[in-house]
C-alpha cells in the first residue's frame, strides 16, 4: 500500500498525468476504470431522459404555468434504483446540460440545474433512509425540484412575491411525483436485460 | 435471498404508509403556505400597467375607470377596468385571451399578464410610489 502511494506520488511529481507511462510501470491508472457496458447503458438512459424532456415540451401546460410532469425524472428514478446515486447524478446533469443547450436558453438552464440538483439530493437522501417507496422518493423529488426553481427565480428576479406561487407548485409536484414514481417502480420491477 | 431482503428493508406496506404520510405532510404545508399568504398580503393602492416591461400608466384603485391599451404595433388591445377597488382585464384582442379569464386583482403584488401583447397589470402599494424595485 505504501509503495503504491510512493509510486503515485512520483508519478504526480512528473507533472503530467500519463496513463500510458503508468501502464508501463505496471500500475493501474489513477482513474477509476469505466465499465463499458455500464457506460453504454447509462448513455441509452441519458438519451431516453432527453427524449422524455422533449416529449414533455410538446405537451401543452395544463393551465398552471411552470407545472410540469418531469417525465425525465422517470429515467433518473430508474437509474437511482437500478445503479446508484452517482450514476443518477451523472445522467441527470448530462441530461439537463444537453437539453438546455439543444432546446433551451441559459436562464432556463440555471433553473433546470437548480431544480435537478436539489431534487436529486433530496431523492438520494430519502432513498438512503429506506423509509419510502419510489413513489415517496419521487414525490419529494418533484416538490423539491419546484422549490429549487422558485428559490433561484426569487434570487434572480429579486422578488419574494414569486414564493406565493409555491403552494400551487407543491401540489403539482406531488401529482407529478406520484405519476413518475409509479412509472419508475414499474420499470424497476419489469425491465430486465 | 428474498428473506434477507425482507429483514434488511421495511415492508412494502410500511413504505406505502410512509409515502402517504409524506404526501399528506406536503399537502398540509401547501395549504399552510396558502393561508399564510392569504392573511399576510396587503391591499394595494395602484394598478400599474407595463408594456414590454416599461411602465406606461398608473391608476389608483380607489377611482373607477376603464381604459384600453393598444399594443405598440396597433394590432391588438387590452381593456383594463377598475371597479370597486379591483382591477380586471375585461376584453382583449390577443388570441388566447388568458388575461381576460384571469381573476380581478386587488392585493399587492398580484398581476394579470397577457403574454401575446407583452402587457402586465400589477398591483402596487401606495406608501412609497416609485421606490419599488422594478
Amino acid at each position: 500500500m505504501k509503495t503504491m502511494d510512493e509510486k503515485s506520488k512520483s508519478a504526480a511529481n512528473e507533472g503530467v498525468f500519463n496513463i500510458s507511462s503508468e501502464r508501463k510501470k505496471g500500475l493501474k491508472p489513477n482513474l477509476k476504470r469505466i465499465n463499458t457496458k455500464k457506460l453504454a447503458e447509462l448513455s441509452v438512459f441519458t438519451s431516453v431522459a432527453m427524449i422524455l424532456s422533449y416529449v414533455e415540451a410538446l405537451i401543452p401546460s395544463v393551465g398552471i404555468p411552470g407545472a410540469k410532469l418531469g417525465l425525465a425524472n422517470i429515467a433518473v428514478i430508474f437509474i437511482l434504483y437500478r445503479f446508484g446515486w452517482r450514476e443518477a447524478a451523472a445522467v441527470s446533469l448530462v441530461r439537463v446540460l444537453l437539453v438546455s443547450l439543444l432546446f433551451g436558453s441559459i436562464p432556463a438552464m440555471i433553473y433546470s440545474i437548480a431544480g435537478a440538483t436539489l431534487s436529486l439530493i433530496v431523492m438520494v437522501l430519502l432513498k438512503r433512509t429506506d423509509t419510502f417507496s419510489s413513489v415517496g422518493v419521487s414525490v419529494a423529488g418533484g416538490v423539491s425540484h419546484n422549490a429549487g426553481q422558485i428559490a433561484v427565480a426569487a434570487f434572480m428576479l429579486g422578488t419574494k412575491e414569486i414564493a406565493y406561487y409555491m403552494p400551487v407548485l407543491i401540489i403539482s409536484g406531488i401529482i407529478a411525483g406520484i405519476i413518475v414514481g409509479l412509472c419508475g417502480a414499474v420499470l424497476v420491477k419489469y425491465v430486465k436485460y | 435471498m428474498a428473506d434477507t431482503i425482507k429483514i434488511q428493508t421495511k415492508t412494502k406496506k410500511q413504505k406505502v404508509i410512509a409515502d402517504v404520510a409524506l404526501i399528506i405532510l406536503l399537502i398540509a404545508a401547501a395549504v399552510g403556505a396558502y393561508f399564510f399568504w392569504l392573511f399576510s398580503r396587503d391591499v394595494g393602492a395602484y394598478a400599474v400597467v407595463y408594456i414590454n416591461g416599461e411602465e406606461v400608466a398608473r391608476y389608483p384603485l380607489a377611482a373607477d375607470t376603464e381604459v384600453t391599451f393598444n399594443t405598440p404595433d396597433g394590432s391588438s388591445f387590452n381593456t383594463l377596468v377598475i371597479r370597486d377597488g379591483k382591477a380586471d382585464v375585461t376584453d382583449a384582442g390577443c388570441p388566447d385571451r388568458i388575461c381576460v379569464n384571469m381573476r380581478s386583482i386587488s392585493f399587492e403584488g398580484e398581476t394579470i399578464t397577457c403574454l401575446p401583447n407583452r402587457l402586465v397589470v400589477k398591483i402596487e402599494g401606495g406608501e412609497s410610489p416609485g421606490v419599488d424595485l422594478p
